[in-house]
């Protein structure tokens, strides 16, 4: 492997950005086949009941429509959809992939209609008839995990799962501690948004009865081995195959009813079948996320040395439990305290059902909503105890003293196995956040009224969990112009991993980079593959393709010991060149011409790595519109090893932007029939262009991941993971005068107003 | 969201476009910018059967700007108007409000006429002319007709407009060079709809005296409208803070909000006070050394 | 109903139907699938192309409004297999993760910075407020518009400032 002039850590510009910016890039939406029909899903408009009628007749008649698929044509039982991890509990709350007797959430689809076109299939969806009977709605997790009005007949109630992280003795900490404090937060319902929406293309071969769906995103590997169950094929008769993807952000590519749908649809009337989601369908098709109460205890000595933490999260799952819909509600009880060296916790997490769109993972799932309730909660107490908020947190922190650290062990078991934090010192990335931040020349500002504005400063301290396992595939075949293709089994979702991958293998074949081609994501490529979710791309396909590369390297150096018919320890290879002592050498080139040279690597790990960091904001808040500007925001991580810092500073940076938008802007809201009332991106609010100018994002590489070949550690989601403590802890600052304590989000301008005003009405009532 | 189906026309005169809307009896719409109305029709909250491009008739896209005052031809495009040089000081407060309309790739289809006819109160014409007590030029099969903008706007996305109606022209009265005028509005996000918005002016007497007061509100009340009752507390006084304060509170009791997802009637009240405060400073300010 | 009209300097001829947006038309009709649909009701700005001269919304306009027109979609902005000054500031820049706003934001800075060579970051801004994105949090996408300023400025002469 090349340690010098390497490509590795270089900012190399993308080699995938050509296609993008020439407008040749290939989405699901622009591939189509002959013979194609469109599928439009007909949705359930109502919240929760039972279906009473299902007319398809007019529909039938409309110009351009084949056909009309509903429960009906399925064989019983309907299928549902698998989980990615095993739970004791959650089989009865699984999806099934159309509704038949009950509907259970506004947007549940009830029925697929076939035409010619997209615009005639959507056409004929409102000529269908759907009779529903109402039932009561549940639209409250709260109330919902009270369980009187259950979702599923049969089912003891409507926690689908309960977990919880107990380390020490959190009750005895607690009686003894001189400080303790108990808070309320909230996080608001809302979703990942990826400017494409979803989509897929299914087709059958019935002389080879075999399955290929196109679309795929971030696991396709697993999702092929899910619809050849639900389909009675094996699953070497599927292909899941993956083209560009328009983001993902932990949303698009979990399996959704609609992958059944297509091709279940394809293999019944033997056509393409195609499927563009639009906009205002995805809104209540999608993933959604990240909705939770939190009921938080921190129990402190007088110098905020942190003693002990408890509490109870309500997660609000939506109506069914998503293949990885129980990730958010096990995360967010592991990582509510995780920067820190916290002896006693107690936490439980319970995901409810409730009559809205499902719900799984966003960026950090489960892990910004922690980090929002700790940090609230730290500076909290930290005001209280008349503690420097600064100082709580060194106090606290992790430092390579304590690696590797044990995160808090979760039950019930689900497969993620313990998990420690691996290397770092978190003090670093704090002091050195703050310094690039300029805290000490803007502490004079926080609390301050100018020109009509509050101004405040605050911080939020995270880690954020990589390299997911258990394990990634890659193989490689050089061409006999002694190019190589690399095949690796993860997904592309906008990170650039046709560039960092080309950057790793090339460094470990030691030949130029342009010689590399990375074939990612589709299951035709590789035996096994898992996919790109839990910052694990590069880590544990990077890692993947250096084992691929070495056992290529072993057989080309065995191919040419042989050549040579020198002993093996006589050949030494450098720059693609095998040599003997006299000189005597072999290209790949040539050996691949006259031989197939290949390899292949499984990287396993059962041991995740930890970015962690910092994230200081600077606001000032207009208290008569609850307005808030974001002055500056800087961030500070350390990933072990950067393997592109161009991407790298991407990938943190637009992290950071969606953060805001979770912040201040983004809510999917329900009226208390279940109605969701977004419905367009007119009403969903993503951050543009104008918001958030003053971000800066810096990465140090000074603790290594210890437990891959590269020391670098997965970076995708940190970025996102602290904005909603640094920020809310900012606008605390600010209003500290005011003795305004945010706990909820999102802090839309009319919500933060009314939370001044209230809080000027308490003072007044007081005075 | 694909769009439902419709037959589409495109005359080359307004005469012609006015039979089309007649025998259509209601069933058939006007097109102008299409900025408005194509996403009505892509979430299918309408389903016309023919359109009605109104982009090839000749004559209404004009911008005329003389002692009588300012006209502007109802399909002159946003874009237009915010790079309308003698606009700028023939009645400033129009650019002003236009560039907070939407964004960039619409202001260069949106048309003036079309936002008046489609009468969103969120949306900044009709406020701007509400306030400015624009006259709307109408054309239909009885002929043509002029309709101040207090009789225009009927409640939210309603005109007085019947189904065979056309809107050719906007007037503005003439604009003293030394009005004093602001517009302020307060939005989540950049070109988003505001939660509400002023638009006011006024003219000061040599001894400081204000007269004259217009004070248009965008997005705080279902019809597009002046509030007399805060011109009433400016009217006849100098600008000093007793009038600023009562302006503003006279202007959160005079409107009547709605709650919505966005924002609660409280909310939409004081911010209204809010402008109307930040509006009068900034007209008193126009043009002065500060 | 047949529309005629130019597209990236090449006469091209579709038969749409009324309701038949410009960007169905392109992408579907036409083969031109750089032009991305990415919400249908003219909130993202993916769609934008560029119609004579100016940045359009083509999901808000239907395919027979255009007919006659000139058209410049992101296929038309490389020259032959040289990406443009601006192409290659978005490359240098990592201004673009997973593409799809990509197309628009690449039309909508075409058609300003041919008309304002000199915008400044304040409007650069606002005129990108139009266009969505969710990956890159546009500060990349703005350091590549300001580069590419310098060729805009150079190509309008002396009209420039």
């Amino acid at each position: 492997m090349r340690s010098v002039n390497t490509y590795i850590g270089r900012p190399i510009e993308r080699v995938e950005d050509r296609r993008f910016l020439r407008g040749r890039g290939q989405y699901i939406d622009d591939i189509k086949r002959d013979g194609q029909w469109h599928a439009t899903i007909v949705r359930s408009t109502t919240a929760f009941g039972r279906i009473v009628k299902l007319d398809t007749t007019a529909a039938m008649a409309m110009p351009g429509v084949h056909a009309i698929v509903t429960a009906a044509d399925i064989e019983k039982p309907i299928p549902t959809i698998p989980f990615r991890r095993k739970n004791p509990t959650i089989a009865p709350y699984a999806q099934p992939v159309i509704a038949s007797e009950y509907v259970r959430y506004v947007g549940e689809p009830v029925a697929v209609v076939l035409a010619e076109s997209a615009e005639l299939a959507e056409d004929a969806v409102g000529e269908v008839t759907v009779e529903i009977e109402p039932l009561a709605p549940c639209v409250d997790a709260q109330t919902s995990a009270a369980g009187t009005h259950l979702l599923f007949p049969g089912t003891g109630g409507n926690i689908a799962s309960t977990f919880t992280a107990q380390c020490g003795d959190a009750s005895a900490a607690f009686a003894k501690a001189p400080y303790v404090r108990r808070e309320r937060f909230r996080v608001q319902r809302h979703t990942a948004l990826p400017m494409e929406t979803r989509g897929l293309l299914a087709e059958w071969h019935a002389n080879e009865n075999r399955l290929t769906v196109s679309g795929a995103a971030k696991l396709p590997f697993f999702n092929r081995r899910a619809m050849a169950g639900m389909m009675g094929l094996p699953e070497t008769s599927v292909d899941y195959i993956e083209l560009d993807v328009g983001g993902g952000f932990g949303a698009r590519g979990e399996f959704y009813p609609e992958d059944f749908l297509v091709a279940f649809a394809a293999r019944k009337f033997e056509h393409p079948i195609k499927w563009i989601e639009d906009r205002r369908e995805h809104f209540t098709a999608i993933g959604h996320a990240r909705e939770m109460d939190a009921e938080i205890e921190i129990a402190c000595l007088k110098d905020g040395t942190v003693l002990a933490m408890r509490g109870t999260m309500h997660v609000d799952i939506g109506a069914y439990v998503r293949p990885n819909g129980m990730t958010p509600v096990r995360n967010v009880i592991q990582f509510t305290a995780a920067p820190y060296r916290i002896a006693n916790l107690d936490f439980t997490a319970h995901g409810v059902v409730t009559n809205k769109t499902p719900a799984g993972t966003y960026r950090g799932p489960g892990r910004f909503e922690g980090c929002f309730f700790c940090e609230r909660m730290f500076d909290i107490a930290a005001r209280e105890l008349g503690v420097d908020h600064l100082e709580m947190r060194r106090r606290n922190l992790l430092t390579d003293k304590d690696m590797p650290y044990a995160l808090v062990g979760i039950a019930p078991e689900d497969g993620f196995g313990d998990s420690e934090c691996d290397s770092g010192d978190y003090r670093v990335t704090l002091d050195h956040c703050l310094k690039e931040f300029g805290w000490e020349e803007k502490k004079a500002l926080a609390g301050t009224l100018r020109d009509g504005r509050y101004h405040g400063i605050g911080v939020g301290c995270f880690i954020e969990g990589g390299a997911s396992g258990p394990r990634e595939g890659a193989r490689l075949e050089v061409l006999p112009d002694g190019k190589v293709d690399v095949y690796v089994g993860s997904s592309a979702i906008g990170q650039g991993i046709e560039t960092i991958m080309a950057q790793i293998a090339a460094d470990a074949l030691e030949i130029p980079m342009d010689d590399v081609r990375i074939l990612h994501g589709s299951t035709t490529y590789l035996k096994e593959g898992f996919g790109s979710y839990g910052s694990r791309a590069t880590v544990m396909g990077g890692s993947a393709i250096i084992l691929a590369v070495e056992d290529m390297l072993k057989a080309f150096r065995n191919l040419a010991a042989a050549r040579f018919s020198v002993p093996l320890e006589e050949v030494s290879l450098s720059e693609g060149v095998a040599r003997a002592r006299d000189g005597r050498s072999l290209t790949l080139a040539e050996a691949a011409a006259v031989g197939k040279l290949t390899g292949e690597g499984s990287f396993s790990s059962d041991k995740r790595t930890y970015t962690y960091g910092t994230a200081a904001a600077h606001v000032a808040v207009d208290p008569k519109t609850g307005s808030v500007q974001v002055l500056d925001y800087v961030v500070v991580d350390d990933v072990g090893r950067t393997i592109n810092p161009l991407t790298l500073h991407g990938q943190v940076v637009g992290a950071a932007v969606q953060g805001f938008g979770s912040v201040f802007s983004e809510n999917l809201l329900y009226d208390a029939n279940g109605q969701l009332l977004v419905g367009s991106l007119a009403d969903y609010q993503i951050p543009l262009a104008t918001d958030y100018p003053h971000i800066r994002a810096i990465t140090l590489e000074q603790f290594p991941a210890p437990h891959n070949p590269l020391g670098a550690k997965g970076a995708g989601e940190g970025g996102i993971i602290p904005v909603g403590g640094a920020v809310t802890n900012a606008i605390a600052s600010a209003l500290s005068s005011l003795n305004v304590q945010p706990t909820e989000l999102p802090l839309t301008p009319p919500r933060l107003w009314e939370l001044i005003e209230k809080a000027r009405a308490a003072a007044t009532a007081q005075d | 969201m694909k769009l439902p189906p419709f037959d589409y026309q495109a005359p080359a005169t307004l005469g012609e476009a006015v039979q089309i809307l007649s025998d259509g009896a209601g069933a058939a719409k006007a097109i102008a910018g299409g900025q408005s109305l194509i996403p009505i029709l892509a979430f299918r909250l309408a389903n016309p059967s023919v359109l009605v491009d109104l982009g090839g008739i000749a004559g209404l896209n004009d911008i005329t700007i003389s002692e009588a005052g300012i006209s502007i031809g109802a399909m002159v495009r946003w874009r237009e108007l915010e790079d309308h040089t003698s606009l700028r000081s023939a009645c400033p407060l129009i650019p002003a409000a236009v560039g907070h309309i939407a964004h960039y790739q619409i202001r260069n289809r949106g048309t003036i006429g079309g936002s008046l006819a489609h009468a969103d109160p969120a949306a900044e014409m009709p406020g701007i002319a509400a306030a400015c007590d624009a006259r709307i030029e109408i054309v239909g099969r009885t002929g043509t007709r002029k309709v101040g903008a207090q009789d225009f706007f009927l409640g939210p996305l309603t005109t007085c407009l019947a189904h065979d109606e056309l809107i050719t022209a906007i007037h503005f009265p003439p604009w003293p060079s030394a009005r004093r005028w602001a517009f302020e509005e307060f939005s989540q996000r950049r070109g988003d709809f505001a939660f509400a918005g002023i638009a006011l002016y006024y003219d000061e007497r040599p001894d400081g005296i204000i007269e004259n007061a217009h004070v248009g509100v965008i997005g705080a009340t279902h019809i597009p409208r002046r509030l007399g009752a805060v011109e009433d507390t400016l009217n006849g006084r100098k600008f000093v803070d007793t009038v600023l304060a009562l302006a503003a509170k006279t202007a959160s009791s005079s409107v009547e909000p709605d709650d919505d997802i966005h924002a609660s009637a409280a909310y939409r009240r004081a911010l209204v006070g809010t402008l109307v405060e930040r509006s009068l400073i900034a007209a008193a300010n126009r043009g002065r050394a500060s | 109903m047949k529309v005629r009209f130019e597209v990236n300097g090449s006469s091209v001829e579709a038969d749409v139907a009324p309701r038949t947006t410009l960007c169905d038309c392109l992408r579907h009709h036409l083969g031109l699938t750089g032009t991305h649909a990415g919400c249908e009701h003219g909130v993202c700005g993916a769609c934008t192309v560029i119609v004579n001269g100016e940045a359009v919304r083509s999901c808000l306009l239907l395919a027979v409004q255009a007919s006659g027109a000139s058209i410049v979609t992101v296929e038309g902005l490389a020259d032959g297999d040289k990406l443009s000054p601006l192409q290659q500031a978005f490359q240098k820049h990592h201004a673009l993760q997973c593409g799809f706003c990509t197309s628009g934001m690449l039309t909508t800075l075409h058609a300003l910075l041919s008309d304002e060579p000199m915008a400044d970051e304040d409007r650069i801004r606002d005129v990108l407020s139009g266009n969505l994105c969710r990956c890159t949090g546009y500060i990349p996408i703005v350091e590549a518009a300001l580069e590419a300023r310098e060729h805009y400025a150079k190509k309008q002469g002396p009209k420039a400032g």
